[in-house]
């Protein structure tokens, strides 16, 4: 195949994966979309392997790699469960960073095409920065595994002084850089590439270690945007339109994704990055005395809650952080299942934060098969409230806090909520009356609509199905 | 100085109401106003003199008195020749004007020097305007009454009934046009406990309709039928032939038909012909409340009542005027609304301010100037004259590398964005090789190309857009593809180290690109209806 082959094949590909993110505007083309994108793929690769630059040796190697990777990937994608959905995306982006790295490395070892002057500097220092932003992706998105995990403490690991070493770590990089491009040989360059990939990989994971469990919504999105920045630097790295686009459009999806994030929370982009939101004793929380809220808290039991069920005509599920953790979302839906027979009309409310990764719920809620035209965006049916007969929470919190909207001195205050109070009724599913990651009380708990039903979701929604078919 | 507000006795004959109630004239006085009103002015309303000197007005004898010592007049129906001369010389006046079929009228007034508020100009789409909506409570007054005058004719229970004496069915009820007066006239006629249906040519009218207890009677034809405004508009042939076979229908069935249609600034539209009127059952009744622009039955005859073929029409224009007191009490109300917004430092001084959305809609003489039509209200145009603007601002910001987008900005803002973009892109073309720039095009565009086409992803699919993104980005294989096995340049051996490296990112790789497709298969295998 020549050169030129190659070229439009890519082309082709990238056309493809344009139309594979535009099918995801609609479930109804989202399939679609999906398998323009595996088409793109493998229209990607075959041109690349049967192109000029691979050689006939290369492909056994290739398939190896090819059947060793794949394997492992499809395995991997049968097993995960849907609750553990955002780690298995961190531990993808890192995947994709360290790939980064290491294409990184072998190009600039690679002598096959040689570079003079300005063009030899450009090449290096895109080789830099290409290194750079993969590992600060590989050891970041390690981290969000660990933290999505479990396996590393959800709280914010605050250093003293934590932004002093970035900036220090910052200038450390920009030093080895100009070294790095001053460098005539290769053995002489490979000491601040090194240097700086060891910092590179420190900087992810102190950034990373510094948010806290609430925000990793933002933390994932941003670093799907950091792999796609990486693949565009590859591209420029390798000269290759086609990774530079497809980085492109990854990097962009990425920062959109976070910038929704980041206006859901009502806060910006720096002060997520620059974590300590959640933590508990990190930052104290402004509480002032207004801020405590006053009234009884009245626990329900599930029967109770069933009998409001049967009652309403009208109810909207807010499910959070707490269903996914439950695995309640298979009970949630023969509940709904049972009222929609009923003729109650019932919708689900969802906070575009709630959860761990952009769109978690929605994604739990399908696996349930929970049909996708009830389960609305908060926006879509926060004005419903003071029709609604009920509103059932279940394992959320901050994201149904009053206090974002009538507490200015509260640390969510302006954040959007979904305005469950509101409804003739609320009831709250809790394990406890602890406060959520933000580390504020709610006074949604005290209101006079408001029940809690104390205990694990899981359980207490079966007693409710019970219940309710009884 | 306060000014004084002057309430005349309404003219025109048959006109019950008056322009303001006592209960309103004690509000007008806290807002600093002095309130005169003509004796014998509320009589027909029942509001005596006395009610209203208790209430702190004073009583004035005569019309011409009235008239000279009001700096306000506050009326009801349109002014008459006579009351406009007897108006003060750059008076204010306020009440039903109908600038656009009274030209004669307008020009008078302007001769005066005249303010004049037409309660009828309200931009009626402002929320805000809502509360002075003085055509909306009027018609909200005229449906409650045309459903008893019907049943006032009607000879039989609105409630079906199970009796000792045997069962009475319950009376059906069609309203044709749900506005404001229909949907008042469903909520009534269902209170009653009739069966009501009801139609209307705007389409999302009809979860008002069920909201009221009716049943929204669709007409089998595709068209929407909003003309902008909250009015309907002049609908299709084709339409208007389903619609005549669906009012032949109701016809056939129902007891009682009321009609509201009314389209601006054109007769009412004909919707109830004579056969129609001769299928109906005798003892039914029709109440048309179109009847004084022409009415939509074809047999009505504007202000009274008639038999015809069994049927009994009304056509009475004055349905506010049968109930007086409501609906002066709630047009005292939408102009006591109106004097607040005037007059916000209550001191009893009323300033137009022409800057105001809603009073600038109203005002259709401003000191002897005719100021009507308004110009469009300006709020919507510069709300999409913000947005594209703020579009381009994000992605430029992304075309350089920031992780994140920001708030949709201000101007000033703005201009620094592009600034800064400027800059960069100079610094850029000023030292960057043709080679890089190539490439660096391709980038800031595919930037743009990703904003345009993820901000269309609706958030439901945010997840499987991070895994299939995710997907996407193991494109960097091709990085490591193109460096297993090159060409050989020179004959130098392949290097092994640079093997090993893309073989790794290639493993790596894979792992993510049939892991991510698969994963992202699978999850959007479970988004169903």
């Amino acid at each position: 195949m020549s050169g030129n082959l190659a070229t439009v094949s890519y082309i082709g590909a990238i056309i493809l994966f344009i139309l594979s993110l535009g099918g995801l505007s609609n479930p109804e083309t989202s399939r679609r979309g999906n398998l323009y994108g595996m088409i793109g793929m493998a229209l990607a690769v075959l041109a690349t392997i049967f192109g000029p630059r691979v050689t006939t040796a290369g492909i056994p190697w290739i398939i190896g790699a090819m059947v060793v990777g794949g394997s492992v990937g499809l395995y991997a994608a049968k097993v995960v469960k849907m609750t553990q959905m955002p780690e298995l995306v961190a531990l993808m982006h890192s995947l994709v960073g360290l790939a980064a790295c290491l294409v990184g490395f072998a190009s600039y070892i690679d002598t096959s095409i040689q570079f003079t002057g300005a063009e030899k500097s450009i090449h290096e220092m895109e080789i830099y920065i290409g290194i750079l932003i993969g590992a600060v992706t590989f050891s970041g998105s390690l981290i969000a595994f660990g933290k999505l995990n479990g396996k590393i403490g959800g709280a914010p690991l605050l250093l003293p002084a934590r932004h002093w070493l970035n900036l220090i770590g910052l200038l450390v990089v920009i030093w080895f850089g100009r070294e790095f491009i001053n460098a005539h040989s290769i053995s002489e360059g490979m000491t601040p590439l090194i240097v700086m990939t060891v910092i590179a990989l420190l900087f992810g994971i102190h950034m990373v270690m510094a948010i806290g469990g609430a925000d990793m919504p933002v933390v994932v999105s941003m670093l799907n945007s950091y792999s796609g920045w990486a693949a565009a630097a590859t591209g420029f790295m390798l000269s290759n339109d086609l990774l530079i686009v497809v980085g492109a459009l990854v990097g962009s999806s990425g920062a959109i994704l976070s910038y929704i994030m980041c206006r859901a929370m009502n806060r910006n982009f720096i002060s997520v990055i620059a974590g300590g939101f959640g933590t508990g004793g990190g930052t104290p929380a402004p509480k002032g005395e207004a801020a405590q809220p006053a009234g009884e808290v009245v626990a329900v039991s599930a029967t109770e809650t069933a009998e409001l069920l049967k009652e309403a005509k009208s109810v909207i599920i807010v499910p959070g952080y707490g269903m996914a953790v439950a695995q309640a979302q298979h009970t949630v839906y023969e509940i709904t299942r049972h009222l929609r027979e009923k003729g109650v009309n019932i919708r689900f409310g969802i906070h575009p934060v709630a959860g761990r990764m952009p769109g978690h719920m929605n994604v739990l809620l399908a696996e349930a098969k929970v049909p996708y035209d009830i389960v609305m965006e908060m926006d879509e049916l926060n004005e419903d409230f003071p029709d609604t007969d009920v509103a059932m929470v279940i394992g959320a919190n901050d994201i149904v806090n009053p206090a974002a909207q009538d507490d200015p001195t509260s640390p969510i205050a302006g954040m959007p909520v979904l305005e469950v109070w509101k409804a003739k009724t609320s009831i709250v599913m809790k394990r406890s009356m602890a406060s959520g990651y933000a580390g504020v009380d709610n006074p949604l708990f005290y209101k006079e609509n408001n029940r809690m039903l104390f205990g694990d979701a899981k359980k207490m929604l079966d007693e409710v199905l019970v219940a309710l078919k009884s | 100085m306060a000014l004084t507000i002057g309430v005349p006795r309404e003219t025109l004959p048959g006109e019950k109401r008056v322009a303001t109630v006592p209960e309103v004239v004690e509000k007008l006085i806290k807002l600093g106003f002095s309130v005169a009103v003509e004796s014998g002015a509320g009589d027909a309303a029942n509001c005596s003199d006395d009610s209203y000197r208790a209430a702190g007005a004073q009583v004035v004898e005569g019309a011409a008195k009235l008239w000279a010592g009001s700096d306000i007049v506050f009326k009801v129906g349109v002014p008459t020749t006579e009351e406009v001369g007897l108006l003060r010389e750059g008076g204010t006046l306020i009440g039903f004007v109908w600038p656009a079929q009274n030209p004669d009228l307008m020009q008078q007034l302007a001769a005066k020097k005249a303010t004049v508020l037409a309660i009828d100009s309200l931009p009626r789409q402002l929320s805000r305007a809502q509360k002075m909506d003085a055509l909306t409570s009027q018609a909200g007054v005229a449906g409650y009454r045309a459903v008893i005058e019907a049943a006032n004719a009607f000879g039989r229970f609105f409630n079906g009934q199970i009796t000792a004496a045997g069962k009475v069915p319950p009376a059906k009820v069609f309203i044709a046009g749900a506005g404001v007066a229909g949907l008042a006239a469903i909520g009534t006629a269902a209170g009653l406990g009739a069966i009501v249906r009801a139609n209307d040519t705007r389409a999302e009218v009809a979860d008002q309709v069920v909201s009221l207890g009716g049943e929204f009677v669709k007409v089998d034809y595709e068209e929407e039928g909003s003309g902008g405004g909250g009015y309907a508009k002049v609908m299709s042939e084709g339409f208007q032939q389903a619609q005549r076979e669906m009012y032949a229908k109701q016809a056939r069935e129902v007891d009682i038909i009321i009609t509201t249609a009314l389209i601006p600034g054109k007769p009412a539209p004909r919707l109830i012909t004579a056969e129609m009127v001769q299928s109906m059952k005798p003892g039914s009744v029709i109440v048309d409340m179109a009847a004084e622009r022409g009415g939509n039955c074809e047999l009505t005859e504007p202000g009274k009542a008639v038999v015809k073929h069994g049927v009994t029409i009304v056509g009475y224009t004055d349905l506010n005027s049968r109930l007086a007191k409501q609906s002066s009490t709630l047009y005292a109300t939408n102009l006591f609304r109106l004097t607040e917004e005037l007059c916000k430092t209550k001191d009893g001084i009323i300033d137009v301010n022409m800057e105001d959305d809603a009073i600038r809609g109203l005002t259709v003489v401003k000191d002897g100037e005719v100021t009507w039509p308004p110009p469009a209200p300006k709020l919507p145009a510069a709300a999409t004259a913000a947005k594209p603007a703020a579009a381009p601002a994000q992605a430029a910001k992304k075309g350089h590398g920031h992780g994140a987008a920001s708030e949709p900005m201000a101007g000033n803002k703005l201009a620094i964005m592009f600034g800064v973009a400027a800059a960069l892109f100079w610094f850029v073309g000023a030292n960057a090789p043709a080679a890089f720039l190539a490439h660096f095009t391709v980038f800031v565009l595919a930037c743009f190309v990703g904003y345009m086409v993820v901000w269309n992803v609706t958030p439901a699919l945010h997840t499987p857009l991070m895994s299939v993104t995710n997907a996407i980005s193991s494109i960097i294989a091709i990085g490591a593809l193109v460096q297993i096995a090159p060409p050989l340049a020179g004959g130098m051996p392949p290097d092994q180290w640079i093997r090993w490296l893309a073989v790794g990112g290639i493993v790596l790789t894979a792992v993510n690109m049939f892991g991510g497709f698969a994963v992202t298969q699978r999850m959007l295998a479970m988004f169903r209806k």
